[in-house]
């Protein structure tokens, strides 16, 4: 299959494990942003190939694991109103909230749909013009502009019944967070997807500031391997950068239209990070324009403060700090199929990607 | 058909006149059998060996789909659990559960797809039963059948995998995921532009000249939950490992390609035309070639070997040289977000 078939080819990652093999002689932490790396590194056992010097860890790039438990109790809320639709992304179907999860309260009757693409849940909100239509808007700079363009969408063609509840977020103020609180990192592995749309400009400020290396980096092996070399190649030599391994998808301008629609639609806001805490303008509100759309200044529910689970390090874990290995509830108490934290939920969760590809 | 009617209405399911009218013009004149003709309350069969009794029901939706309909769907079920077991599938029972309102030229496509199907099976639909039920209390229409064949002396124990060991081989008859990616496009409306269709088939024939030509230990079709469930339950149930090779695994590009964009893993989705057999190595050539013999095996592969270890769990090993642990499912897949 173009596009995935060449950037698996064994002898082409085992030939990027040997130039990493002689590069490579500090002893480093690189971290792997995104979910979709976190899941590639371990689909294709990558770790494995990599010299002792190298050290991967996972980082807070999994939308569903970040969105934060008062967000998940809120549509739960939401979803007990009468006459109003929830609409879905399917992950954050199981995802457990402080006493029940979207899963559970569909049982109970709750209107709860699953939607592949938020213009689905505009189809929904103009068939039932006697319903509201909640959709639940979570995922970075590569969701959020999909949510905007639906947005957009509603008010040209008038659907008043169509509103967003946004848990979306974007990337770097987290990733210099963690830098500043002291996580260890001697260089990011950035989601290319994200600077499909925003560019590399992004990133500059972790190398000016913070000194570290950034490499934007495709899904595949070959990618991830070709992002890791050229991040040693950065730290031996002593030159921070932001580069850019995934160059054919990314353009160091990014996506100028989606651009001016996230930015037309939404504005930033200090926003809760599951397990990191608050991280300031980290989050996208609806801006004032588009305020009619917003869920959460048209319904006003009572949302009980929000209590992490006991036992549950998913927090340790989104910061790099913590392996799922290092947890007790892991693969015990907390499995795919009854998860506790939201790292388990995702298939690009961290634990439960530990869990699936576990071996 | 003469119906004068174009919609299913409660009293189709009275048991009145319509009700009457609706078993001769279309279950009775498209099913048509001498033990079905009868009308009896129960069909009267003769068997003289031990029988494989089976149940299933189907509810899919869409009711018609690239490859099939729920009616061919409902026959291919019921015939490949009995030919799994190692059963000769005789004879079947159909039920129906429709919505008042249902379009009765739908009804009919329906019966005619089961119709044929049955015979191209080889098989009797020799009773059965129709519901109507209220608008809204049931979607569309539902089947439930039950199957019933005999089994001869030798493949009664099929279904435990009795006497597997270290070596034995895994084989498949073909590419895996073709049904639930095909169903999954025209259900969630991805409209991705692709001939992909259901696998659905009747496997029985092609069963049956396997078991002529050669020994297995073990058959299942790997329908809801896909290769992964199967193997997981058997690794569970003989203490074995099993070991998969990626690269050996008969997969459709565009199978794949829908597969890679949800993140999905093809192990895990559906099939309706495909059997997991589990034979000693010795016999490789010999299943391969009774495969590879019917038009629903040409693509026979041996994707996997059974092993001493890891028991109970089955591992895959990647196209890079990775492994990993293939689990059952959890729940439904869920496509990934980003």
């Amino acid at each position: 299959m173009k596009y995935v078939d060449e950037y698996r080819k064994k002898d082409l990652i085992l030939s990027v494990a040997e130039k990493l093999s002689s590069a490579s002689k500090k002893e480093i932490v690189l971290m792997e942003v995104c979910g979709g790396h976190t899941m590639a590194i371990h689909r294709f056992g990558l770790t494995a190939l990599l010299p002792p010097t190298i050290h991967l860890i996972s980082g807070p790039g999994c939308p569903v694991c970040v969105s934060s438990q008062h967000f998940i109790d809120t549509a739960m809320a939401y979803s007990k109103i009468p006459d109003v639709i929830i609409t879905t992304y399917g992950d954050l179907i199981r995802v457990p909230g402080s006493e029940t999860s979207l899963e559970k309260e569909r049982a109970n009757g709750s209107n709860i749909r699953i939607v592949y693409s938020v213009l689905e849940s505009l189809e929904i909100a103009r068939k039932n013009p006697d319903k509201s239509v909640i959709f639940l808007g979570i995922g970075f700079e590569t969701t959020a502009p999909l949510t905007a363009a639906a947005i957009i969408q509603a008010e040209k063609d008038k659907i008043p019944n169509f509103f967003v509840l946004s848990a979306h977020k974007v990337m770097p103020p987290v990733m210099k967070a963690l830098v500043e609180e002291g996580v260890k990192i001697d260089g990011f592995i950035a989601p290319g997807h994200v600077s499909a749309i925003t560019g590399t400009s992004i990133y500059n400020e972790l190398v000016t500031v913070c000194g570290l290396g950034v490499v934007v980096s495709g899904f595949e092996p070959v990618d991830m391997m070709q992002a890791i070399l050229m991040l040693v190649n950065q730290i031996e030599s002593g030159v921070p950068a932001v580069e850019v391994q995934y160059q054919r998808v990314v353009h160091s301008q990014g996506n100028v239209i989606a651009q001016k629609i996230l930015s037309d639609v939404f504005d930033l806001r200090d926003d809760t990070w599951r397990g990191l805490g608050v991280i300031p303008r980290s989050g996208l509100k609806l801006a004032e324009k588009y305020a009619s759309f917003d869920a959460e200044r048209k319904f006003s529910v009572e949302v009980p403060e929000s209590t992490e689970p006991k036992g549950c390090i998913c927090g340790s874990i989104l910061r790099g700090l913590k392996t799922p290995l290092d947890c007790g509830l892991f693969g015990k108490k907390c499995t795919p199929s009854n998860p506790v934290g939201a790292c388990m939920v995702s298939g690009e969760g961290t634990c439960g990607t530990y869990f699936k590809y576990r071996s | 058909m003469k119906q004068k009617e174009s919609k299913i209405m409660l009293s189709h399911g009275s048991g009145g006149k319509m009700m009457h009218n609706l078993i001769e013009d279309l279950f009775v004149k498209h099913f048509n059998n001498s033990i079905l003709n009868e009308q009896t309350d129960s069909a009267i069969l003769s068997v003289s060996s031990p029988i494989a009794f089976t149940t299933d029901s189907f509810v899919i939706d869409p009711l018609f789909f690239p490859g099939g309909n729920i009616g061919k769907l409902a026959v291919c079920g019921t015939v490949n659990d009995l030919a799994v077991s190692g059963a000769e599938p005789l004879y079947i029972s159909v039920s129906f559960i429709i919505e008042e309102g249902f379009p009765i030229a739908d009804l009919e496509t329906i019966v005619i797809s089961l119709a044929e199907e049955a015979q191209k099976a080889g098989v009797l639909i020799v009773t059965g039963d129709t519901k109507v039920v209220n608008k809204g209390k049931c979607d569309k229409l539902f089947i439930n059948t039950a199957g019933v064949g005999c089994v001869k002396n030798g493949n009664n124990s099929i279904t435990k995998g009795l006497g597997i060991i270290p070596g034995d081989l895994i084989i498949i008859n073909g590419s895996i995921g073709d049904h639930g990616m095909a169903i999954m496009n025209i259900r969630e409306s991805f409209n991705f532009k692709t001939d992909l269709s259901s696998d659905c088939a009747s496997l029985n024939h092609m069963i049956h000249e396997v078991l002529e030509k050669t020994t297995v230990k073990f058959m299942r079709d790997p329908t809801r939950g896909g290769v992964a469930t199967v193997l997981n339950e058997l690794a569970g149930k003989v203490k074995l490992g099993i070991e998969i090779d990626e690269t050996a695994l008969p997969l459709k590009s565009n199978v794949k390609a829908m597969c890679e964009i949800l993140g999905f893993d093809p192990l895990h989705v559906a099939n309706e035309g495909k059997v997991i057999f589990v034979v000693a190595h010795e016999f490789e050539s010999e299943i391969l070639e009774a495969l590879r013999n019917s038009e629903f095996g040409r693509q026979s592969a041996v994707i996997g070997r059974v092993v001493d270890n890891h028991p109970g769990k089955v591992v895959l090993k990647n196209e890079t040289g990775g492994r990993r642990i293939i689990d059952s499912l959890s729940g439904d897949q869920l496509p990934r977000i980003c």
